[in-house]
Formats: C-alpha cells, sequence, structure tokens
C-alpha cells in the first residue's frame, strides 16, 4: 500500500511539473502583458520586465520559478496587489474557498444518497418521481441561477442570510452560496445512486440475504449501502473538481474573498504568478483528491484492495 | 417407519402485476414434503418452480401477490410441534421464525448469490447472530465447523476471504453453509449446480445428500436437469405454466410417466448412444397473461384429445403415490400410450440398471 502512495505521489510531482511548464507556455503566448498602463513608455515598460526577470526565456523563467516555487515562495503579484507575495495573498482566500466547497460536497453529496436510495426503495411511487425531477434540474440548470434564485427569495426576501458575503458573518454567509453549488452534486449524486440502488435491490446476494432473515436496516444499510457507494465514489471525484471550477462563478455572485474570484481576475490582468500559483493549488487539490478517492475504493471494494496477500492471490 | 408431514402447499395461486398486466405465475399448486425426505420440481422455465419456493419462504418480488392458498410449516422445536401458516404470516414474522432459520435457501449462481463487498465470514456468522443470538465467538467457531463440514480447506484463513478470492464450486460449499448456518429443517436448493461444470456438481450433490442424512433435513430441489433429479429425489413434481402435472416417486416419474410433458421431457434427455437427432417439445409455454382454457400443455401436445381444449384435467390417481393430470387417463379416452421410441430407451434403462420395477 505504502509503495502504491509513493509511486502515486512522484507521479504527482511529475505530473504538476508538467502543467506549470504548460502554462508559463501558455502565458508567454497570451495577449497583452502585466503593464498595461497607457502612462508608461517602452522604456519603462522594458525596465519594469527586467526588474521581474520576464524578458528571460520561458524555459528559464520556470525553472527560477520552481526552485523558488520548492521553497515555498510563489512569487509576487505584478498588477492586482503590487509588490504583495502571493503566499499572503492567498493564505486568507484559500480556506474560505474550500471551506465553501467541501461544504457543497458534503451536503449535495449526502442528500443526493438520501434522495437516491429512498427513490429506489419506493420505485415507480411519488419519491421516484421526485428524485428524477430533483435530478433532471439540478443538472440541467446553471448553479448560477440558483445563486440568484435563492439570493432573492432567501437573501433579499426573507432576509435569512446576508445577500453577500460578509467577513463579520464568515458562518450564515456561505449558506446561500453553499446551497447554490451543492445542487448540482445533489442532483448528480441521487441520479447515480437511485440507479445503483435499484441495481443492487435487485441483485441475486440481495435475494440470498433476504432469504436469511435479516433485518429490513441490516439488509438495506449493510449489504446494499456499501455497493451502491463504489460507484458513488467514482463520480465523486470529477464532481468536486466541478465544484471548484463551479465555485469561481459562485464566488463572484456573492462575492465571497475566495481564491475562485481572485483567479478570475488574475487572468483578466495578465497576474502571470497568480494564475501559475492557483492553477497550481488547485492541481494539487485535484490530483490529492484523486488518490484519497482512489484509495478510498479500496477501503469499500475489497476486490481492488491493494494489500499483499490479495495480489498473490490475484 | 411413519413419514411424518412437514410442509403442506395447497391450491396456491400467485399472480404477479406487469406493465403488460397480470400474470397468473401460479394457478393451484399443491405439495407436500414429508421430513428427511426429498423432493425434486422440475419444469422448464418460467414453470413457476421458484416462485412457489420463493412463497414459501416470504421473498417474493413486491409486484407478487398471493391470492389464494395455503402453505402449512409443521415445524418441531425441541420437540414441541409448532404450525406456521406462512401466507397469514406477516413478512417480518417471517424474518423472524422462518426465513433462514427454519427454511433456508441455496441460490442457483454461486458467482453472484454472495456480497462482494463482505467477508466470507461476515456472511456466514450473521444469520447465526441474528437468529440465535450467538456471541462473535460463538458464531466465529460454529462457523469454522460449518466450513469443515462442507469440506472448504483451511476454514479458518477462509473466513476473512472475500467472494472474489473463491472459485464457484467453493462459493456454492460457502453458499450451503451459510444456508445450513442456523440449522433449517427444510433446505430449498434452486438449482444449485446449474451454474457449476459437472465434475464440481457430482460434488455438490454429493455434500448436500450426506448433510440430509446427517441431519436429517428436508429438501426440495428446483431444477430443469433431470439428471440430477434421478440422482437425488425420492418424489418428483412435474410443473407445467403454473400448475403441477404429474408426481410421483421417482421410479413412477422416471419408468412410467403417464402425462404427454413428462413424456417429452423425458425424451429430450440427451442419450450418447443414440444416433437419433435430440427430441425438443414442439412450441413454447403459454403466456400467461391470458387466461388458460382446458390444459395449458394441448396446444404442445401431440396426443391432446377434444376435451383438453375444453377444460382443465384434474389429477387423476393411478397409484398411492401417483398422480396426473391429463385427460389421457380418464376412462372415457382413448388408449395412448408413451413415444415408442421413449418406451425403449425406458425398457434399456430398466435392463441396464437391473432394477426390478413392477407397477
Amino acid at each position: 500500500m505504502s509503495r502504491y502512495i509513493l509511486k502515486r505521489l512522484i507521479l504527482a510531482v511529475l505530473t504538476l511539473l508538467v502543467i506549470v511548464f504548460v502554462l508559463f507556455l501558455m502565458l508567454q503566448y497570451m495577449p497583452g502583458s502585466p503593464f498595461n498602463d497607457e502612462k508608461l513608455n517602452a522604456e519603462q515598460v522594458a525596465a519594469l520586465k527586467s526588474k521581474y526577470g520576464l524578458d528571460q526565456p520561458v524555459y528559464i523563467r520556470f525553472f527560477k520559478y520552481v526552485s523558488h516555487m520548492v521553497r515555498g515562495d510563489f512569487g509576487l503579484s505584478y498588477n492586482i496587489q503590487k509588490n504583495v507575495p502571493i503566499s499572503s495573498m492567498i493564505r486568507g482566500r484559500l480556506p474560505v474557498s474550500i471551506r465553501l466547497g467541501a461544504q457543497a460536497v458534503l451536503l449535495g453529496t449526502l442528500l443526493g444518497l438520501v434522495l437516491g436510495v429512498m427513490a429506489a426503495l419506493w420505485h415507480n411511487t411519488f419519491v421516484d418521481t421526485l428524485c428524477t425531477i430533483v435530478s433532471v434540474v439540478g443538472v440541467s440548470v446553471p448553479s448560477f441561477v440558483f445563486a440568484f434564485f435563492l439570493l432573492y427569495n432567501l437573501g433579499f426576501k426573507a432576509g435569512l442570510f446576508p445577500i453577500l458575503y460578509k467577513v463579520t458573518l464568515p458562518v450564515s454567509s456561505t449558506v446561500l452560496p453553499t446551497l447554490a453549488l451543492s445542487m448540482f452534486p445533489l442532483a448528480q449524486i441521487a441520479r447515480f445512486s437511485r440507479t445503483e440502488m435499484l441495481e443492487v435491490l435487485g441483485s441475486d446476494y440481495m435475494l440470498f440475504a433476504e432469504s436469511k432473515g435479516l433485518t429490513s436496516f441490516r439488509l438495506h444499510a449493510v449489504h446494499a449501502l456499501r455497493n451502491v457507494l463504489i460507484p458513488i465514489i467514482t463520480v465523486l471525484a470529477p464532481l468536486i473538481v466541478s465544484l471548484m471550477t463551479g465555485s469561481m462563478v459562485i464566488e463572484k455572485i456573492f462575492s465571497v474573498p475566495g481564491v475562485g474570484s481572485l483567479l478570475v481576475t488574475a487572468i483578466q490582468s495578465n497576474d502571470y504568478n497568480v494564475v501559475v500559483s492557483l492553477t497550481f493549488i488547485y492541481c494539487v487539490m485535484y490530483i490529492g483528491i484523486m488518490l484519497v478517492v482512489d484509495m478510498l475504493y479500496g477501503v469499500i471494494d475489497p476486490r481492488i484492495r491493494l494489500t499483499k496477500e490479495n495480489s498473490h492471490e490475484g | 417407519m411413519k413419514r411424518e408431514l412437514i410442509l403442506r402447499i395447497r391450491d396456491l395461486y400467485i399472480s404477479f402485476r406487469t406493465a403488460a398486466g397480470t400474470v397468473n405465475s401460479i394457478r393451484g399448486v399443491n405439495l407436500d414434503l414429508y421430513r428427511g425426505e426429498t423432493i425434486a420440481i422440475v419444469g422448464e422455465s418460467g414453470s413457476g418452480k421458484s416462485v412457489t419456493m420463493k412463497a414459501t419462504m416470504g421473498i417474493l418480488s413486491s409486484n407478487g401477490k398471493v391470492n389464494d392458498g395455503v402453505i402449512e410449516f409443521y415445524s418441531k422445536d425441541n420437540e414441541n410441534a409448532v404450525t406456521y401458516r406462512i401466507l397469514e404470516m406477516s413478512k417480518r414474522e417471517i424474518r423472524r421464525e422462518i426465513s433462514g432459520k427454519r427454511i433456508a435457501m441455496v441460490f442457483q449462481d454461486p458467482m453472484t448469490s454472495l456480497n462482494p463487498t463482505m467477508s466470507i465470514g461476515t456472511q456466514l456468522m450473521e444469520g447465526m447472530r441474528h437468529h440465535d443470538k450467538l456471541s462473535r465467538a460463538e458464531a466465529w467457531k460454529k462457523a469454522v465447523s460449518l466450513l469443515k463440514m462442507v469440506e472448504i480447506p483451511e476454514p479458518e484463513k477462509r473466513m476473512r476471504s472475500y467472494p472474489h478470492q473463491l472459485s464457484g464450486g467453493m462459493r456454492q460449499r460457502v453458499n450451503i453453509a451459510i444456508a445450513l448456518s442456523c440449522d433449517p429443517e427444510i433446505l430449498i436448493c434452486d438449482e444449485p449446480t446449474t451454474a457449476l461444470d459437472v465434475t464440481i456438481q457430482a460434488k455438490i450433490l454429493e455434500l448436500i445428500q450426506n448433510i440430509q442424512k446427517e441431519r436429517n433435513l428436508s429438501v426440495i430441489y428446483i431444477t430443469h436437469d433431470l439428471g440430477v433429479v434421478s440422482k437425488i429425489a425420492d418424489y418428483v413434481s412435474v410443473m407445467y405454466a403454473g400448475k403441477i402435472v404429474e408426481q410421483g416417486t421417482v421410479n413412477e416419474i422416471f419408468y412410467d410417466p403417464r402425462h404427454p410433458y413428462t413424456w417429452g421431457l423425458l425424451s429430450s434427455i440427451p442419450d450418447v448412444t443414440s444416433d437419433q437427432k435430440l427430441f425438443t417439445i414442439p412450441g413454447s409455454p403459454p403466456n400467461l397473461l391470458h387466461p388458460v382454457k382446458g390444459d395449458a400443455f394441448a396446444p404442445r401436445n401431440i396426443y391432446a384429445i377434444g376435451m383438453d381444449y375444453l377444460e382443465e384435467p384434474p389429477m387423476f390417481k393411478i397409484t398411492k403415490t401417483h398422480y396426473a393430470a391429463t385427460w389421457l387417463l380418464d376412462k372415457r379416452a382413448p388408449k395412448v400410450h408413451m413415444p415408442t421410441s421413449l418406451r425403449a430407451r425406458i425398457d434399456k434403462m430398466l435392463r441396464e440398471e437391473g432394477t426390478a420395477y413392477d407397477e
């Protein structure tokens, strides 16, 4: 197991290096420069470029950046917050984004699972129809539509939660963005778990388990649920990733001081170092989630458990 | 020795709601099982063999409905006789008193009937812990001895294995061990060897027979393999379109079949010594979505007489144990004999086995 993790980690580092290099290349050919102020003349721009090392070839910049990054130095911002180290820009924002994403994934997955399983248990009833409606609406309606709907009804009309993010109210401020973000995973998970539960309920091993005279609870919670969870985990990883990208829009709408809205601004203003470091962080999270998910598989499904004993027996 | 009745099914009617309409799958089944004996229920796919047994275990699928009938189970709890009327019990009561505890079932496909995410030990022990309230240690001990009984090598190690680590034959042994874990009085085997290869088949059958003798178990085999039937059964019930059309001792069914459907089934057994084309019964079973008029087998029956299309035949008594539902047995019916090729085959079997069988 530890060997497997080590292998995955080495691969992850290589992947990250390639991604950062591709980013450098893409930023190089992006139109515009970080120094767009019309008052600057050509000489001043050249001076600025040489000050930040932007006059050097792309591969040298890449190696310099990586060697700094290894020491925890993500560089300075060029224009969003001039000359402020990016690590200190992110420090306050990252926890807000992670918290928002985690809340949405947790809420969406749990509610989706409950809804999907209930729909399968009461197949072809009102609950089942409701599940289908929720999943169709949740998948097809973009999250910013939900965001405005919630903002208007719960925020503006009912006044239950702040419309825009308030630093003084960090908990209730995340309620609306979390709800808006969780709709998509909720819909996806509900749809998957319903299909999966129906298949499991019709399986031979469920009939055999039923013939043992077990309680209905044990039958569903122990025998069925575990088998339902296996394919759910498969869709969970891409879902989390799509939440990270989806959260950029939601963060903008609710003006959440997270990294998502920062990335959008950075791309618009050619703040190279901010773009590179935020993308890097997203990639680290993505690869990390994939690794965790792959390990979760083994915990839940003994058929792909990576232990010594199994690999010998094939 | 006086035979002791353990399971009695009378006039069982079961229907299923489907998208196409109501299917009357079981149309008046009668069945008796005696303690320590083996009956085999044979018939084509869809004839209602499994449905009858699922009703007995209270595990009919949710669109199935028992419309009429009686299923009585004469249990002996430490020599105290208890009668369970299964169709009058709630699902919860059946779960508590019957399924897995007093009547257990082994299913057809060992590859899919174990939960892939749970260890053998957990699946083996959960019945005992649930019904008999054994502690983990007690259940573990009993589970290991059960695995030994079904001849699984290294039982201690296998307790921790998962189904995918065992072969098909091994898994079916595990299934049998699970079924026997709460010391049931009746074991229902739903085509337990169909999915296994022939050499394993024989071993599994032998295993079940040995256990049956040891424990005085009553066994119901559901199968369409007549070869299996001849090896293991004491009594045979032939089912067609939701009814039992002929029942008798294994010798009566194999050597003196009376129903044209049984003739067809017996003629369809492949015979390696014959160079004739393998016989098949023409046509296919009736669609039970529609009501059946007369004998359900009549349209496929070359021996059908006019009466078969008008009215359903009753069970005609041939001997004390042998009954068949065909108008050919009515005293007004023309004398019809079984096909000559089948007659010849039976005569050959009788000669080979040297069994003196007299009517």
